[in-house]
């Protein structure tokens, strides 16, 4: 994060109008020579696809095996003209967005605690550390016997496995705050409230994003993890149903159902960053 | 809510000698890390300097000019002695203390505008007097129209400026800097030099410059308060007569060409040139 821009020559700026803002515009526009990712991209959907449903038919792959794309969009369409379908889409967008908001709302509480109270971080820690090494899918089971088929153990299971990369961000950006702007504040008599909500708080905002970006995934993984495991709805059993009935291209359509989920949970925490966190652009991302 | 008024929070006039309105009395700084020898920083540092005076201190790298003026700010311990501000004994950092940094540390997350605002948030004073504060300091250093903006929307040397007006905005009784102008181009700093000049002779402060550059502190200063190499102590202390106001061009007279050569002296006897 820059906070020195090079310095050009002298500089007092006349009394007036402001001088516009150096152009972002043009870098914005729709420049196929600069930016050959934005041809590059699509070509390499074209082509993966042609070669698919070509090359399936060529070498005679059986549809059990691996459908055409053609017949995982009519799949698709299929599905997208159910009410059955939107249904469990609904069960599982629930799931994950309930679970999601425990397990971050969680994290940043229990993040803040460890990060500003040296002997809860010393007495934490280590069974945090421990506890990040079981796989939590592995947990799924227990929760479907502990909360039964409902949407409940669903919940719990996108909770915990969005609270652990949510966690070590935000106990990382409460820390990453900058010891000079610290220093600044308490020159000009800031206690430590002040300085937590003026310098801490907004440092630690691009890495409580990055946990976010990463905690959407995992709430729906975690939701369909849960779903496989036991449960009468949602689209990790509507997955399932369509294995039984060896509905290939019908699963083919589930996957993209999920895969356009995260890409739009992924756009709109994006979208709301770059509004509350304008001024940081991409900070490293820490998985889990 | 009653709002503390910045004025107030000074002692009156008549309690405080103005002639010594920033007091160091046998300063010695000691720094003891836990596993190695203990180094002295600072050895039996004295000296006073007038209500509204300018004053830099300087010397070769390491000799703790700015230990000095971290001690002055109350963010570092001294070790024996005594240092007073206004009359007030400097333990902690003091209200009545603005300072400059190295870099201008502004909060990027808020317009210059809200980081010029900055102590008079964290103290608690009147907003809608400091408020007119601001405005008329960002006024005075030629940022009126860019107090909407954010840092990362100006240049370094603009930056710097809003930094220094941030540390007058709750009209300090001392304006402490720490090397502030380090960081920029040649041209800029000269240029900074002048606005500094401008702002102090029209906000009447008392200023403490902690520099590397002595043309700098003899363009500046009413006095230069030369240190030694580490352990610092005061080689001496040089007024610099040159009438003032001070354009750029007093640089070239051959009096300040001989307080230059007389404080590069120091640095050349101690065998480092800074």
């Amino acid at each position: 994060m820059a906070t020195t821009n090079p310095v050009k020559a002298p500089d007092r700026p006349r009394t007036g109008p402001v001088p516009p803002a150096p152009e972002p515009a043009k870098t914005r526009r729709l420049d196929l020579r600069e930016r050959p990712q934005l041809w590059l991209v699509p070509a390499v959907f074209v082509v993966v696809v042609l070669l698919w449903e070509y090359g399936v038919q060529v070498l005679g792959v059986d549809e059990y095996v691996l459908p055409r794309p053609t017949q995982i969009v009519d799949a698709l369409w299929l599905q997208l003209t159910n009410d059955l379908f939107w249904g469990h889409l609904w069960v599982t967008t629930q799931e994950a967005l309930v679970g999601f908001a425990i397990g971050v709302g969680a994290a940043v509480l229990l993040g803040t605690f460890i990060s500003q109270i040296k002997i809860v971080e010393a007495t934490l820690m280590p069974y945090i550390v421990a506890f990040q090494t079981v796989p939590k899918v592995a947990l799924a089971p227990l929760f479907v016997v502990w909360f039964g088929f409902g949407l409940t153990s669903k919940i719990v299971m996108a909770a915990v496995i969005s609270f652990f990369p949510m966690l070590v961000n935000v106990i990382e950006g409460l820390r990453a705050a900058d010891a000079d702007k610290i220093q600044m504040l308490t020159v000009f008599g800031a206690n430590k409230m002040q300085i937590f909500r003026m310098v801490r708080l907004p440092s630690a905002l691009p890495f409580i994003f990055a946990g976010l970006d990463i905690g959407i995934v995992f709430a729906i993984l975690g939701a369909v993890v849960g779903e496989f495991i036991g449960a009468k709805e949602g689209l990790g059993y509507l997955l399932l149903q369509t294995n039984y009935n060896f509905d290939i291209a019908g699963m083919f359509a589930v996957l993209v159902v999920l895969s356009v989920m995260g890409l739009l949970a992924h756009f709109v925490i994006r979208l709301v960053q770059r509004k509350v966190a304008f001024w940081a652009e991409d900070t490293k991302v820490i998985g889990a | 809510m009653a709002y503390r008024t910045a004025t107030r929070q000074l002692p009156t006039p008549a309690t405080v000698d103005e002639s010594s309105w920033i007091e160091v009395d046998g300063l010695h700084k000691l720094y003891q890390p836990r596993k190695s020898e203990p180094t002295l920083a600072l050895s039996d540092v004295s000296f006073t300097v007038r209500r509204g005076e300018f004053i830099s201190v300087v010397g070769p790298s390491g000799c703790g000019k700015t230990t000095l003026l971290k001690i002055l700010a109350g963010l570092s311990p001294k070790s024996q002695g005594t240092v007073r501000i206004a009359g007030q004994e400097v333990t902690k950092p003091l209200p009545q203390v603005g300072m400059v940094f190295q870099a201008p540390t502004l909060l990027p997350w808020r317009t210059i505008f809200d980081n010029v605002m900055v102590p008079a948030e964290v103290q608690k004073l009147d907003p809608a007097r400091h408020r007119k504060r601001a405005q008329e300091l960002l006024e005075m250093v030629g940022l009126d129209g860019f107090e909407r903006k954010y840092p990362h929307e100006l240049s370094g040397g603009m930056q710097q400026r809003a930094g220094i007006c941030r540390a007058l905005v709750h009209d300090p009784a001392v304006l402490l800097m720490d090397e502030p102008f380090g960081a920029l181009d040649a041209m800029t700093r000269e240029y900074m030099n002048v606005e500094l000049l401008r702002i102090w002779r029209e906000s009447g402060q008392t200023a403490v410059l902690v520099t590397h550059s002595i043309p700098e502190a003899v363009f500046l200063s009413d006095r230069v308060v030369v240190l030694s190499p580490r352990p610092g102590r005061i080689a001496e202390i040089i007024s610099i007569d040159l009438e003032r106001p001070r354009e750029l061009g007093v640089m070239s007279s051959d009096r300040a060409g001989v307080y230059v050569e007389r404080i590069r002296r120091h640095f050349n006897a101690a065998g480092v040139i800074d």
